[in-house]
């Protein structure tokens, strides 16, 4: 099975006013189709930059990359992912079913069609009977999962998440956390998904991908043992501790040469 | 406007009454001296010129009984404030509309040109807006000369388009709302630049994600953002509109108007008639901003940005 997502020596370098800053250096990675791969590393690591380059929000200065066995670009407009910001960013004159339906509006789908859309994705965020309220009426994990449903509604294969939960607190987290899991398990989506968090990271994924700063590569790959059905206790076992502590001796191995 | 907010504003209207009336008596009192001798009254002292060289204040002091005759002279040089609200009374609500001594009919005058003045500055505001946040030519060309126009006196710009508009044929109407709309649109495109902006990069991305192009860019994300900024542009520009138009009546001796009420008075020494029309004038501005932050409430509010606004 060819992979989804395929990275080959890729390189990127901003062009700032203090000089270039080398924000990916040499990234090789591949993720197939399903996988629940987590980008963690310190800021500065290129690990936003990365999920950019595959949304083709950033062009890379050299190397490969394909989405779908496309360009970024091609496959952008071939709808092939959704992006999930760090903040909701729900437009706040619009109602939640309004908000969702904006991609919907912008890529042509029909009346009827966005509608049977937003019911069901606003379903499957446990959003059920919120459609016609506005974003201040909701919670702050409401409206992020608001605007996961948001990225869903147009059927993507690829959901990349640039540290959607990294505002919430904890207990939020942990719940949206599940949730996402559930959520992937039901749509076998590819994820793509950025944190700074360790627990959070190995409890949501197939792949760890540990990266280091300045420049900004990959510093450790890891696959992850864990089933697939996850309860939140399995952050006791011994299994889970163990990824733990190859992903920290990653972060920290990455930092002492950096 | 919440129910509070009155008491804060009545206080301030109360207490610029109080000083207003205060400064009547020291204001009035030479001429209400001079007028009191001629009816027999002895004011000390007694030589007009003598009255020349002391204060209205020490001549008030030396002459208390002409307090109450400052406050009902004929030409006053400061009317008191029942003098103005007699007259604007007499001018708005005994006078028919269609007469030339009817304030109503002079305010008629003024807020037609007001209203078309600032219709033409909202839609030119607007327009350059918009050129200004999508063509980088335009924000680099325009922006500074809009400035720039705002910096000419209106005073000294008013005659020469009045002037310049009225040998080519144009009269009346048009040249005052000209004006107006020179006044109004430079807070229209300053707010409206700003607000078009006003979508972060988060949310332009957003839209990049789903290869949304730039009219659907301008319809769903930068014109709804920009409404709140909109709204407090259109309160600016339509009292700068109306002084605009004011301003228009006055270098060529319109003959109506408020503007023409105004100098009027001046010139005929009916200060009353003056300050009249400048009360009206400020009532007229306060109800245009009343009547748009009333829609400016109805609209955020039903966009989903009342809490917002």
């Amino acid at each position: 099975m060819s992979p989804v997502i395929s990275a080959t020596n890729l390189d990127l370098t901003f062009e700032t006013n203090d000089g270039p800053v080398h924000a990916l250096k040499d990234v090789n990675l591949e993720i197939n189709k399903g996988d629940f791969v987590s980008f963690i590393g310190p800021s500065g690591c290129g690990k936003t930059t990365f999920l950019r380059c595959i949304a083709g929000l950033e062009t890379p200065t050299s190397g490969e990359i394909s989405v779908n066995g496309m360009t970024p670009d091609e496959a952008r407009r071939a709808r092939a992912y959704g992006y999930v910001f760090q903040a909701a960013g729900l437009y706040p004159w619009r109602t939640i079913g309004g908000n969702i339906r904006l991609p919907l509006e912008i890529m042509g789908f029909s009346k009827s069609d966005q509608a049977d859309r937003v019911s069901r994705v606003l379903e499957l965020v446990d959003l059920a009977g919120f459609e016609k309220k506005f974003p201040w009426q909701l919670s702050g994990g409401m409206q992020q999962r608001a605007s996961i449903a948001r990225a869903l509604a147009f059927d993507a294969d690829i959901l990349l998440m640039d540290e959607p939960f990294g505002a919430l607190d904890e207990i939020v987290r942990d719940h949206l956390n599940e949730q996402l899991l559930q959520l992937w398990a039901r749509t076998e989506k590819t994820i793509g998904f950025v944190t700074h968090s360790i627990p959070e990271a190995v409890y949501l994924s197939t792949k760890i991908v540990v990266m280091s700063p300045r420049p900004g590569r990959i510093s450790d790959v890891i696959d992850s043992p864990l089933p697939k059905e996850r309860p939140l206790d399995i952050r006791d076992s011994p299994e889970f501790i163990e990824i733990a502590h190859r992903v920290r001796d990653g972060l920290r191995a990455g930092h002492s040469d950096g | 406007m919440s129910f509070k907010g009155i008491f804060p504003a009545l206080t301030v209207v109360g207490f610029i009454l109080a000083v207003w009336t205060l400064a009547v008596i020291p204001m009035n009192a030479h001429l209400t001296a001079d007028q009191a001798q001629r009816d027999d009254m002895v004011i000390t002292p007694e030589a007009p010129r003598e009255r020349q060289e002391i204060s209205g204040l020490g001549l008030v002091f030396k002459n208390p009984a002409i307090i109450p005759l400052t406050y009902v002279q004929q030409r006053p040089r400061l009317p008191s404030p029942h003098q103005v609200a007699y007259e604007m009374y007499d001018t708005i609500f005994t006078k028919a509309p269609t007469s030339r001594r009817s304030l109503v009919y002079h305010a008629w005058v003024t807020l037609s040109a007001t209203l078309l003045g600032f219709v033409i500055g909202t839609t030119l505001g607007v327009l350059l807006a918009v050129g200004i946040v999508y063509n980088r030519t335009m924000d680099k060309s325009v922006m500074p000369w809009a400035i720039t126009s705002q910096t000419i006196p209106i005073l000294a710009l008013a005659p020469m388009v009045i002037v310049m508009l009225g040998a080519i044929g144009i009269q009346g109407l048009l040249p005052k709302s000209i004006i107006s709309a020179y006044l109004s649109f430079f807070p229209v495109v300053v707010g409206m630049v700003k607000g078009l902006r006003s979508p972060d990069g988060m949310q332009l991305d957003l839209l990049r994600t789903y290869s949304a192009n730039a009219n659907q860019g301008f319809w769903k994300l930068r014109l709804p953002a920009s409404m709140p900024y909109l709204f407090t542009s259109l309160k600016i520009g339509i009292s700068a509109a109306l002084v605009g138009a004011i301003v228009g009546e006055l270098p060529t001796g319109a003959r109506a108007g408020f503007g023409a009420r105004m100098l009027v008075g001046d010139q005929y020494g009916q200060p009353v008639v003056t300050w009249a029309a400048l009360f009206a004038a400020a009532i007229t501005a306060a109800l245009l901003v009343a009547i748009l932050s009333l829609i400016e409430r109805r609209t955020l509010s039903r966009m989903g940005m009342g809490a917002a606004a």
